[in-house]
């Protein structure tokens, strides 16, 4: 994409080194003006969406610890509850706050309004309407049976809908852009653009049978992320890393590389979830290839994103945004190594079928899209809102939690679920004396979740706080401390 | 040029999803497609069908996972759940339940492992009952109290602590139902091994 040979690809705009012009003020308040209320409309129920599901996860977990609590609600059961929670915080908080983000960053980053912004309107309430109506007609006993796939046929069409209108906006947007050139998170959004809709209606058609339909359920459960969760949280790294420290990305072209292997690699990893499974080997093995390879996009973004921050470090200190997406960038080469080893045959003995890989599952979603949406909210909520966060306290008290809760569970779940492994793979071990062990282990499950819970409710406050324009008004950004060294992108209006 | 751009741009990412999807399903739906059901698996009845659509409601493949590992990967057989599955033994499987967790044991063969229906009645309505330590949530509502149990009832034996004074528990549709499909998970008919997935050296 890159045959013009710009001095420096990576900044062509100057968005990072930032022209600080009158006229480029201007233009970003008309932008943002006109981005105002959808992005504050999926945010909003995005947050809300966070709030219900993470309730739903701390009681999916206490049910491990105390399994006669509530028992004698069904609707409350653990099987309904926990599919309630993936649900509600994947296509409601992730797929809802993500929306909000890619409204903003593809108007910033195309350099025009906001096209069609009714369109949003119309989306926002299918895409709500949906999530509410699929998460009640789980808890009523209505569950398609498949991961990933729970809600009911007419749920996901509203769903569905509600992302083309979405969609149409988007790609709008990206037709009338003033700029010549991509920036790199454009990419990730307009492939996910192509790739999620068609992933999400052909799964839903519900054609396929037998183990095959098993590899349908997996092809789409793994590629969610792939189309979806995970271009929305590099889209996210990739701007908001350069933008707050004030330098451009370290390389255009290993974005370019990174881009290219993982539209490449990704779509091919969802099988590693049956392996061992009554499916064919080649099958399994070319997943298993492929998520090996995704080595390749993973350090290809972890440089890219890394060297941009070293020697910048200090401003972790300072800036709220920087702290929650350098830690999600981070979480995401961690995630990612992971689970390429993960898919080894050898590993996946030991380490599936046991909470090892829940682990692994909210290290993904959690420690890595989930900072970068905090950190994102935290960037562009002042902007659209003309009013600071009011409690920098929270902002710190928000990370913390949320650090500590995810750290104890994602340590406990990893720990525990690989010895897990390790005895059901000991036929001298009774299975009842495998579930004893793993007891401590979901009782720290429930600690961190708690914290992290805890942690949301603080954000949702706050978020409140901000669009009713309540609390201290201040003059300058909310920072962890004053005086800050990056003056210039986090005092812009 | 920047029309060109866009263009490959798009239909390089459309290429990529399609290729994914043909190689991980299309091909496999292909080749699969030809799989005869073996002689010795049944089609599900009616009233196992209905359990099977309360195993899904109340969410068991959480926690429970239906395919047994090949010899050699993990040790299914030696913890007694049966042979190696293969892709015959769910041709009537839909939604299919393989499950992705172990939280409790595999239950592909659970109809020959434990084949008592008072078991399998009582384990639901607690199972802390028969299994102590055990962390699987109950499912009381499966069951209906009532003052005097009918000729065609079944009533469960509960234990003074946990039955209702004055009444007795006797299952509903619903668990005859579940429990009529846990009976019938029975996969040990013989089928023919195919090339399992087994290629780790161990």
């Amino acid at each position: 994409m890159a045959k013009k040979k710009t001095k420096k690809p990576a900044d062509p705009h100057g968005e990072f080194r930032g022209q600080r012009t009158e006229a480029d003020q201007e233009r970003r308040i008309v932008i943002d003006d006109a981005a105002r209320t959808p992005t504050v409309l999926y945010f909003g129920s995005g947050i809300f969406w966070l709030l219900v599901g993470s309730l739903f996860g701390i009681i999916a977990s206490l049910k491990f610890n105390l399994p006669d609590w509530l028992g004698s609600s069904a609707a409350l059961t653990f099987g309904r509850i926990r599919p309630a929670h993936l649900n509600t915080v994947m296509y409601g908080w992730a797929s809802l706050a993500g929306a909000g983000m890619i409204v903003w960053l593809t108007a910033r980053l195309c350099r025009i309004q906001l096209q069609l912004a009714w369109v949003h309107y119309l989306a926002v309430i299918l895409w709500n309407l949906g999530v509410l109506a699929g998460t009640v007609a789980i808890l009523a006993g209505y569950n398609q049976g498949m991961e990933w796939l729970e809600f009911p046929r007419f749920a996901g069409a509203m769903i569905a809908v509600g992302f083309l209108l979405f969609a149409a906006s988007i790609i709008q947007t990206f037709r009338k852009r003033n700029v010549d050139h991509l920036y790199v998170s454009l990419w990730y959004i307009l492939a996910s653009m192509i790739w999620f809709p068609f992933l999400y209606v052909v799964a839903n058609l519900g054609i396929y049978q037998g183990v095959i339909q098993a590899a349908m359920n997996w092809w789409y459960g793994h590629n969610a992320l792939a189309t979806w969760f995970t271009p929305i949280g590099l889209a996210g790294a990739y701007y908001f890393i350069p933008k707050v420290i004030g330098r451009p990305i370290y390389s255009y072209y290993l974005g370019l590389l990174g881009f290219w292997a993982f539209a490449l690699f990704y779509n091919w990893n969802g099988i590693h979830h049956l392996v061992g499974g009554p499916l064919p080997t080649w099958l399994v093995t070319v997943s298993i290839v492929a998520s090996v390879m995704m080595v390749v996009p993973v350090m290809a973004v972890a440089v890219n994103h890394h060297l941009t921050t070293v020697n910048h470090f200090r401003m972790l200190k300072f800036s709220p945004t920087l702290r929650f997406v350098v830690i999600g960038s981070m979480c995401y080469t961690a995630v990612s190594v992971q689970g390429s080893l993960e898919s080894i045959r050898s590993f996946q003995e030991v380490a599936h079928f046991t909470h090892y890989t829940i682990g692994h599952a909210h290290l993904g979603v959690y420690a890595f899209l989930s900072m970068i949406l905090f950190g994102a909210i935290y960037y562009i909520m002042p902007r659209l809102a003309r009013w600071e966060w009011p409690y920098p306290g929270l902002i710190k008290a928000h990370f913390w939690m949320s650090i500590a809760g995810i750290g104890i569970y994602v340590i406990a779940l990893t720990v525990g679920g690989w010895f897990q492994g390790v005895q059901l793979n000991d036929p001298a071990i009774p299975f009842m004396d495998v579930v004893e062990y793993t007891k401590v282990y979901l009782w720290a499950r429930s600690i961190g979740g708690a914290l992290m819970v805890v942690s949301h409710f603080i954000f949702a406050f706050q978020f409140v706080m901000i669009i009713k324009h309540a609390g201290p008004r201040r003059f300058a950004p909310a920072l962890f401390r004053e005086s800050a060294p990056m003056q210039r992108e986090e005092r812009e209006p | 040029m920047m029309f060109i751009r866009s263009f490959l741009f798009f239909f390089g990412v459309l290429a990529t999803v399609l290729l994914g999807w043909a190689a991980l399903v299309g091909v496999p739906d292909f080749m699969v497609s030809e799989i005869q059901p073996p002689e010795g698996l049944q089609r599900y009845t009616e009233e196992q069908l209905y359990g099977r659509s309360v195993y899904i409601r109340e969410g068991c493949m959480y926690c429970h996972s239906q395919q047994v590992r090949p010899e050699g990967f993990g040790v299914d057989q030696e913890r007694f759940w049966g042979r190696p599955s293969v892709p015959a033994d769910y041709v009537f499987d839909k939604p299919h339940l393989l499950g992705t967790m172990r939280t409790g044991p595999d239950l592909m063969n659970i109809g020959v492992r434990q084949s008592s229906i008072d078991w399998h009645l009582v384990h639901l309505y607690n199972p802390r009952i028969v299994v102590p330590g055990s962390i699987m949530p109950p499912f009381p509502w499966l069951f209906v109290e009532k003052l005097s149990a009918g000729p065609n009832d079944k009533v469960i034996t509960l234990p003074d602590s946990l039955a209702p004074e004055g009444k007795v528990v006797v299952a509903g549709r619903d668990a005859n139902a579940l429990t009529a499909y846990l009976l019938s998970l029975d996969r040990s008919y013989p089928v023919a091994q195919g090339k399992p997935d087994t290629t780790k050296k161990k």
